[in-house]
């Protein structure tokens, strides 16, 4: 049975309120998304204790309702913020023990020992905050947070500080702590290509209100939710399987579905899953199957599902390939092809963005 | 007139009057200072007002008041005189307790802004380390306050050096229990003996200098802490 985090705040500030009520799996990854303003801090500050609301209960214990409400330093809830938040006068050493040191002796599972191994923190210990690069103190933030052996871990846009390149430093350290030491993880942000590759659950919030809660697959391609999720990253995300690699073109077949895809070579086992990004206004879509030859090698028989609301001069068409997959196409191809609900269509995938999960 | 004749007495005294009076006030504004900076409460405004009353106030006012309350018949001075034999006034004790509210501000205003500018994070991060609040605040707070705590104790204890006509109203001019320097000075000018008002004028202003050069120069050593 898989674990639950369940979860019901009301917050009401002046111009600002928030009113939720989620039943989250207390396992993966789930990503908080929405605007800044939407609530995304409020609800993380909630769920740590940081602020007194609600009901909240975790994995079978209750952590605050009418009569209970177990304070911040006695939850067992780790947090991650935007800046690292690192106590300056301490050392990287002895900032990574502070929580471990609290931490009742029968609670502590995880130690100095493995948290060095898994962030690469074993020679940064002896050294001051302040001789730290910015993506070595969210690590060593990230570290501290894990030593208290936390039964979750919270995030509150670790990486947002960062620039490009210290993202991609960081990101497979999250998944590391996710997979290796299975702590459940939430994480809140606005920016979604920085989380792509780690969301398994996804949770969507506008103006204090969940929109939509789910497995990233089914909520990232709801049409309904285009304007919160951005246009930039408007479609599907897929999990796919490496069926062959094929040297001799430089491609990776990949399995979707039973359906073929075929990317750029990846440097993945057979095997393995590769999860893909499919942007909307890459897909085209033709109500026949294609007769002769065409230079897309990527074509899925898929259905329409839901036709969105006209704006403007495009409109998104919600499809269904055994997953939700996403199309945005002008008003009049839609009036050309005379698309409905259930019809059979062929997707032309002219671009397929590979969410890289190695590590 | 020379060296001998200047009675180290009232130096002593006043030594000992600002010293206790920093550690009296350290203690007891360490709580209000962290209240202040913390509370969402309508009594803060009114509390910080009367904190920064001896600013303004003559200290003649301020000495006035103090001495009735502390006199035999006062609310303070009644009391204590029910239960030791005699009241504050004009005791080393009823000094202590006047500069203690005389430089209450010069205390207290500098550990508030040093609260509020290290703010509610460092505290929520430890609690989520799992550090109770009195944890916190020894092992995060006061650390990342040691300028705050270093410019409240010297400010303290110069203004209590310095004070003057508190000292007078409520104290007196008692040699060995209430003459401070400041009053010595003011005897020694009386009765024109200016070398050795020269002496204890000279002496005190050294020893601020080389205090306040000392503060400064750890102040510029000691890590300014952002968070």
């Amino acid at each position: 049975m898989t674990e639950l985090l369940k979860a019901a705040f009301k917050v009401d500030y002046p111009g600002f309120k928030l009113d939720i009520d989620l039943q989250l799996p207390a396992s993966g990854i789930t990503v908080v998304f929405g605007p800044s303003g939407s609530g995304k801090t409020t609800l993380l500050r909630c769920l740590a204790g940081l602020e007194k609301s609600g009901k909240m209960e975790l994995a079978g214990q209750v952590l605050q309702d009418e009569n209970i409400s177990i304070p911040v330093n006695l939850r067992a809830i780790g947090m991650v913020f935007q800046e690292s938040r690192l106590f300056p006068h301490l050392k990287v050493r002895e900032n990574l023990l502070y929580g471990y040191k609290r931490t009742p002796l029968n609670s502590r599972r995880l130690h100095l020992e493995d948290i060095g191994r898994v962030l690469s923190l074993e020679k940064l210990q002896e050294r001051s905050i302040d001789k730290l690069s910015g993506g070595e103190k969210q690590r060593v933030a990230l570290g501290r947070a894990l030593l208290t052996s936390p039964k979750l871990l919270l995030m509150d846009e670790p990486l947002a500080a960062l620039d490009a390149q210290r993202k991609t430093e960081i990101i497979p350290f999250i998944r590391k702590v996710e997979k290796e030491l299975s702590i459940p993880i939430i994480y809140v942000t606005h920016s979604m290509s920085e989380v792509l590759q780690l969301v398994d659950t996804m949770v969507i919030l506008k103006d204090g209100k969940v929109v939509k809660y789910g497995p990233v697959g089914k909520v990232f391609s709801d049409i309904q939710l285009r304007e919160s999720i951005g246009d930039e990253h408007s479609g599907a995300v897929l999990n796919t399987r490496v069926l062959e690699h094929d040297t001799s073109y430089g491609i990776t077949r990949l399995d979707f579905m039973g359906q073929e895809l075929s990317v750029p070579i990846q440097d993945i086992s057979p095997g393995q899953v590769l999860r893909v990004h499919i942007h909307s206004k890459d897909v085209s879509l033709a109500t026949q199957p294609p007769e002769g030859l065409t230079s897309v090698l990527n074509i899925l028989k898929t259905k329409v599902k839901k036709i969105g609301e006209n704006i403007g001069y495009s409109v998104d068409i919600e499809l269904d390939a055994g997953r939700p997959l996403l199309a945005t196409i002008t008003r009049k191809s839609l009036s050309n092809l005379n698309l409905r609900p259930g019809q059979s269509v062929y997707a032309y995938i002219k671009a397929i963005r590979m969410v890289n999960e190695k590590l | 007139m020379g060296v001998s004749s200047l009675d180290v007495g009232p130096i002593w005294l006043t030594l000992q009057l600002a010293g206790i009076t920093v550690m009296i006030l350290l203690t007891l504004g360490t709580p209000i200072a962290w209240w202040l900076a913390h509370t969402n409460s309508k009594m803060r405004v009114g509390i910080e007002a009367v904190v920064a009353l001896p600013l303004v106030l003559p200290p003649t006012v301020l000495g006035f008041y103090l001495l009735i309350l502390l006199g035999p018949n006062g609310w303070v001075g009644g009391p204590i005189q029910a239960i030791i034999g005699s009241p504050l006034s004009f005791t080393f004790s009823g000094l202590l307790f006047a500069s203690t509210l005389y430089s209450l501000p010069f205390v207290v205003q500098p550990l508030q802004s040093n609260f509020e500018s290290i703010g509610n994070t460092p505290l929520e991060t430890a609690a989520s380390l799992g550090a109770s609040r009195w944890d916190a605040f020894f092992s995060v707070i006061l650390p990342l306050s040691r300028r705050g705590y270093l410019t409240a104790t010297v400010l303290g204890f110069a203004h209590t050096l310095g004070e003057f006509g508190v000292v007078l109203m409520v104290g007196g001019n008692i040699p060995g229990k209430t003459k401070v320097i400041s009053i010595e000075i003011y005897d020694r000018v009386e009765v024109m003996e200016y070398t050795q008002a020269h002496m204890l004028s000279a002496g005190l202003l050294l020893f601020s200098f080389l205090v306040l050069l000392l503060v400064y120069s750890i102040n510029k050593k000691l890590p300014v802490h952002v968070s």
